[in-house]
């Protein structure tokens, strides 16, 4: 089926093989990830995610100023009426604020244009008959984007605890079940909780690299990628289609909350972990398979 | 691993008996139903330079795609280095640098990080000895200079080298160069071609495609000729180029009496141009020709028979002019 992939017969007389050492095949990794981490647009990504907690933080202080409380109790993102007690929960309530578009936009620039942006320069045929090898490139444009997904999260995740720590008091804090846990367990909590957010744009980072796969276009892919996510979340505020919003790769996606309970309530969270495993290994086996047998005219 | 140990004793025995490049009845019909290549039998013998000619749309880069397995024929067998490509794609492709269709190079990248990246997909290549090698490429075409500028800044011609210097980042025992010398100065022409003999004197096999014939005549021991997806011909330069006949010029103050007396002579299509007078020379003796002329009072300047080019072989074959797009 793929036939840039497909066992080679041992090297014959004809060609003296230069035999790779294992560990060799990293180096691409570690050069598509400086390649990626270096574009300017990844930057500029990264910049907005990380200026979202200082615009929350900044609102939040000078609505407060005066010793109220945030107005509406239950309106604006998870959290956002404790932050004035404690800095800590502008973590979580910046990552409820990026998680349903900023994040899963970012992620879904960066994996459509994995494949279609080195087809539309021209350098993915370079690559191919380096050769890179077709599902090995794959593998590496994934493993990137999932390091996209885990960088992005904990850019916001660490721009919003210094943004706490500078404006709010830090210190013990409620759970959601009302007990207290002391300012290590909380910070130990928003580690985990930055790593299931990142955890929960895998789905769309393999979602990306299959629309990828489909065009020659970078451009087309990326807006494809971000036109789907938005189509979900609409689909998923929709009551009457709740037959098939079990399966949207973001209905359980603030879930992660539940990791803020005392004790834990893991049900939501398992969901959304093991609906993004489905979404990987389907999305990243069609994205397999059309990648090793498209023939590369550009 | 040591590099030179690995491949300098140049195995001779399959490439030499079977080519270098070998195809069979290789066929491409892309999706929409174009037929872009047709039946292709290649040959290329180990260690020369083979031209790959032919008219822009002749199916050239479609053949190129194929042997670097980037496409998959519609029908038909390719071998390289005496591996059946796509299949052993990777077993082979390591020993092949190649430009495809002009260079491709991230524009936020430095021409040598550009070189490092290239160098990295490469799963053979030793990351000890990357950027040494690295170095030695960008010095090789003669960009070390401007190794640190951003690749966006490079005219074309400096893309082009860049490219060169990708295809030269390991020792190679086959290089495809494609169009290899658009966008480049008639000074960089030259260095490209006094690269290629350098490369060749080495004993790698180089196969450069064009449409420009004059600058592949210039260096190719080899060549083959495509129109409209099929080969026309191929074989040594100098066996096809005496396929078409050479010129017969006179030049001369006197050009009228001279076309009346060569066409006395049998010299055929006469064709007078200032004081140039060609046409196709005659079975007879050339002696006795320059002779007549000089018995009927014609004074003569020149005398001679230009040889034929490619071209001229070119048109011979197909009737038709080489700029021609399929």
């Amino acid at each position: 089926m793929s036939r840039a992939e497909t066992a080679a017969p041992a090297a014959g007389p004809a060609c003296p093989s230069r035999t790779p050492h294992r560990l060799w095949t990293f180096g691409l990794l570690r050069s598509e990830l400086a390649t990626t981490f270096r574009r300017w647009r990844t930057l500029a990504l990264l910049g907005v995610l990380a200026a979202v907690p200082v615009l929350v933080g900044v609102a939040v202080r000078i609505e407060t100023r005066d010793g109220s409380s945030v107005a509406g109790g239950g309106e604006g993102p998870a959290f956002i009426a404790q932050i004035t007690n404690n800095g800590l929960f502008l973590v979580f309530t910046a990552l409820a604020a990026t998680l349903p578009f900023f994040l899963p936009m970012a992620v879904g620039v960066v994996a459509g244009d994995a494949i279609a942006g080195e087809a539309n320069a021209g350098t993915l045929r370079y690559l191919l008959v380096a050769p890179a090898g077709r599902t090995r490139l794959l593998l590496t444009k994934y493993a990137t984007a999932v390091a996209f997904c885990l960088a992005a999260t904990l850019v916001v995740a660490l721009s919003a605890l210094v943004v706490g720590a500078l404006l709010f008091p830090l210190g013990d804090l409620t759970t959601i079940s009302g007990t207290q846990i002391g300012f290590a367990e909380g910070l130990w909590r928003a580690l985990l909780i930055a790593l299931v957010v990142a955890a929960s744009l895998v789905g769309i980072a393999a979602l990306g690299l299959f629309v990828s796969t489909l065009t020659n276009s970078g451009i087309a892919a990326m807006a494809t990628t971000v036109g789907l996510l938005i189509s979900v979340q609409i689909v998923d505020q929709i009551p009457q289609l709740h037959a098939v919003q079990p399966y949207l790769f973001s209905h359980y996606w603030l879930s992660f909350a539940d990791l803020m309970r005392e004790p834990v309530y893991w049900d939501g969270l398992l969901k959304n972990l093991q609906l993004q495993a489905l979404y990987a290994a389907v999305f990243g086996s069609a994205a397999w398979a059309r990648f090793t047998a498209k023939d590369i005219t550009v | 691993m040591d590099e030179a140990s690995a491949w300098e004793p140049r195995p001779v025995a399959p490439d030499a008996v079977d080519g270098v490049i070998r195809t069979r009845a290789l066929t491409k019909r892309y999706r929409g139903g174009q037929l872009a290549v047709d039946g292709l039998d290649l040959t290329v013998p180990a260690g020369s330079v083979f031209g790959f000619l032919g008219p822009n749309g002749s199916g050239k880069t479609t053949t190129i795609r194929m042997l670097m397995g980037l496409i998959e024929p519609t029908s038909g067998t390719a071998h390289v280095l005496g591996h059946p490509v796509p299949r052993a794609a990777r077993t082979v492709l390591p020993h092949i640098g190649a430009l495809i269709e002009g260079p491709a190079l991230y524009g936020f990248l430095t021409g040598r990080d550009n070189l490092l990246r290239y160098d990295a997909a490469d799963p053979t290549a030793d990351p000890r000895t990357r950027s040494t090698r690295v170095a030695a490429a960008l010095e090789r075409v003669g960009l070390t200079a401007a190794a640190g500028k951003k690749a966006k800044a490079y005219s074309l011609g400096m893309k082009q080298r860049l490219g060169l210097a990708a295809a030269l980042l390991q020792p190679r025992r086959l290089l495809v160069l494609d169009e290899p010398t658009n966008g480049l100065d008639p000074q960089g022409m030259r260095e490209i071609r006094s690269l290629v003999r350098e490369l060749a004197s080495d004993g790698t096999t180089v196969f450069v495609s064009s449409h420009l014939l004059d600058e592949i005549e210039q260096v190719c021991t080899h060549a083959a000729v495509m129109a409209h997806g099929r080969l026309v011909t191929q074989g040594p330069v100098a066996d096809l180029a005496a396929g078409a006949r050479g010129q017969l010029v006179v030049t001369t103050p006197d050009p009228g009496e001279a076309a009346r007396v060569l066409k006395e002579q049998g010299v055929g299509d006469v064709v007078v141009t200032g004081d140039r007078v060609t046409g196709e020379p005659p079975e007879r003796d050339l002696a006795d020709v320059n002779a007549a002329l000089v018995a009927a009072g014609v004074r003569v300047r020149g005398f001679g028979v230009e040889r034929a080019s490619l071209e001229d072989a070119f048109v011979a074959l197909t009737g038709e002019g080489f700029d021609v797009a399929g």
